[in-house]
């Protein structure tokens, strides 16, 4: 099951360093530009390193290192371009990652560049016009295949292309990665009871469990809590875990499916890895400098990063 | 005229018989929206979704990315009032062939303001990639799945259920973006949609014998409006245009056609008969057909109006009103 990018015995020593990667490339970028999904990065870099080099049955890269320009939408005769060619060819015994976070889109480049599958070029690309490399992830962008950035939609999504999947007799299981942010969405526990209904036990869903939103602290905005012990009445098997140990975050997704969606609730520090961030509780969905002097704080923290 | 029970729900069993790739999605509305032969018929191409639409629309994409194709039936207001974020991100913006198949439009309901679906056209014709149609009779019905099914992306259909009338011949299937002529004339276009044209042809006779001369189309496809049929009879009519449908008048086939007018620079008067921009409540067809001005006398009205005279109909010159039974074994219950 394991990715192309191992280089060591010690597999959780190669999450440990993509995920170091994945900090540094984020921080580097959000420096460069003075802004970034910073937070996303620092509580997301284990999960999102532990599913690429752990967890999912993944074909190597089909799409082109540097991404494509954009190629226009979807329209009568325009086939759909996707992005999913970075996570390995369509083939009925692979896996499949639905990315519903797409708010995590740069964290997510920087895991592709960091397990092999993007040239680091590709980032330069970011939020450029006619990239597809986009600030908030869509189909078309790189290690994306459905369009989800309303949120709440791609678990739901996911549920579809699980039963197609299940009615072909394919035995590939489909990732959802999300944030605890969705479950403040009436959609998400539709696709949940769905999910339950049909038995679709290929879906895992991992949740990036931060506490953060766009106003703050989910605590001051919408509570969800207890996110468990409300998912298991729902029906499916729930495990949660410290998102930020390769060995917690990779152990449920191990267990066997048994006829029910796996949820991973991934209790997560949105600062984690970067000291300077805890100044700027609550608000840390998106970071822009204050002024020059946090910025080259910023930069400091980043020399000092372990590669 | 002849009336018939049931239609879609035998056809669709018969249609996709040889259609493996065929699924149906339902809304714990399975009954009402004449899926519950096709269920018995096909238990494991057929999937209980729950009230729960937007979950069902987003779970719709994602089947058809996978060459599966699903066929949507809830009543109308629950597709596109209830899952509109979902119709656009999951299906229509990735251009998927999902089938919707929405029921209960306009004043066929007496289900009130909640079950009435009066601005479906407008919504749904404002969505890129997506087709939008209307059937208007027992035919329409019969025949509008080989064209539905060839459409490349989305496709959301106004439908009928219960008792249908035949108005069109058996053997002229519908056809997407082809209106079925059904008079010729030289005064006045009538373009007439849905349950509106059964209505509209309660004052044929009359008016025919008062010498109007009209050329009275049954427009099915609202979405592309690009049927030269139509163009031709807006451009020739001599003393103007009516539209009549079974919803709002902002945004459906009385806009389409005003569109299609000033781009051709029609300059010739057109009236839009239709709901005009306000809620209807829970009644019968009839009666909310005479109280809303949808009816074959609100049709005379126009036809007066633009022909600057009394013709002098009466309701006694009209055509009797087909009565449709609201305690019928065709329906699953008298919504």
């Amino acid at each position: 099951m394991q990715s192309a990018a191992t280089s060591t015995n010690n597999w959780t020593d190669d999450v440990h360093r993509v995920a170091r990667g994945i900090r540094r490339r984020v921080l580097d970028h959000t420096i460069r530009n003075n802004g970034g999904y910073l937070s996303q990065a620092c509580s997301s870099a284990e999960t999102l390193a532990t599913l690429y080099v752990r967890l999912m049955n993944l074909g190597p890269s089909v799409a082109p290192p540097v991404p494509p320009a954009f190629p226009g939408v979807p329209k009568a005769g325009r086939r759909a371009y996707t992005g999913a060619g970075y996570n390995g060819e369509h083939a009925p015994e692979r896996d499949r990652l639905y990315f519903s976070a797409v708010h995590y889109a740069l964290p997510l480049y920087a895991t592709l560049i960091e397990t092999g599958r993007m040239s680091e070029d590709g980032l330069r690309q970011f939020n450029q016009d006619g990239s597809t490399v986009e600030m908030i992830g869509a189909e078309h962008s790189p290690g994306l295949e459905l369009t989800g950035g309303s949120l709440g939609q791609t678990l739901s999504q996911a549920g579809g292309i699980a039963l197609a999947r299940r009615l072909r007799g394919e035995s590939g299981r489909q990732w959802v990665y999300m944030s605890d942010g969705e479950f403040q969405s009436g959609q998400t526990w539709e696709a949940v009871q769905a999910l339950v209904y049909h038995r679709l036990d290929s879906i895992v869903a991992y949740v990036d469990v931060n506490g953060q939103q766009c106003d703050g602290k989910m605590t001051d905005v919408m509570t969800i809590e207890p996110l468990q012990s409300r998912l298991e009445a729902f029906g499916a098997r729930v495990v949660s875990v410290d998102g930020h140990d390769p060995e917690q975050l990779a152990a449920p997704a191990e267990q066997a499916p048994d006829g029910r969606p796996t949820v991973v609730l991934a209790y997560t520090n949105p600062c984690q890895g970067m000291p300077l961030m805890e100044a700027r509780r609550p608000k840390l969905h998106y970071v822009r400098f204050k002024d020059e002097a946090e910025r080259t704080a910023f930069a400091d923290m980043l020399r000092g990063m372990p590669r | 005229m002849e009336i018939l029970s049931k239609v879609h729900a035998r056809n669709l069993v018969s249609w996709a018989a040889d259609k493996p790739e065929v699924v149906v999605l339902s809304a714990d509305l399975t009954s009402s929206t004449e899926i519950d032969l096709f269920r018995d018929a096909y238990p494991a191409r057929f999937f209980s979704m729950g009230m729960a639409e937007q979950n069902m629309m987003s779970f719709a994409g994602g089947l058809a990315r996978e060459g599966v194709f699903p066929f949507v039936h809830t009543f109308a207001v629950f597709i596109y009032r209830r899952a509109y974020d979902q119709i656009a991100d999951s299906i229509a913006y990735p251009n998927l062939p999902v089938r919707m198949f929405g029921f209960l439009p306009g004043v066929t309901t007496p289900g009130g303001a909640t079950h009435q679906a009066i601005e479906d056209l407008s919504v749904m014709r404002s969505l890129p990639n997506m087709t939008v149609l209307e059937v208007g009779d027992a035919t329409d019905v019969e025949t509008l799945l080989d064209p539905v099914q060839a459409v490349e992306g989305p496709v959301y259909v106004r439908m009928l259920r219960g008792e249908l009338p035949r108005l069109f011949p058996k053997d002229e299937p519908f056809r997407i973006g082809q209106a079925r002529v059904l008079t010729r004339g030289t005064d006045l276009a009538l373009l007439s949609s849905g349950i509106c044209t059964e209505e509209a042809l309660r004052a044929a006779a009359a008016l025919e014998s008062r010498g109007v001369s009209i050329q009275h189309l049954h427009v099915s496809t609202l979405k592309p409006f690009d049927d030269e049929a139509v163009a031709e009879a807006v451009s020739s009519a001599r003393k103007g245009v009516i539209t009549m449908e079974n919803h709002t008048v902002l945004g459906g086939l009385g806009t389409a056609t005003a569109e299609l007018m000033a781009g051709l620079g029609v300059g010739r008067p057109l009236i839009r008969v239709g709901i005009q921009d306000e809620f209807l409540h829970g009644a019968s067809r009839p009666h909310l057909m005479k109280e809303y001005g949808l009816d074959a006398a609100a049709l005379v009205r126009a036809v007066e109006t633009l022909l600057h005279q009394d013709l002098g109909i009466g309701e006694g010159d009209l055509a009797a009103v087909r009565l449709e039974n609201v305690h019928s074994a065709a329906k699953a219950e008298a919504l």
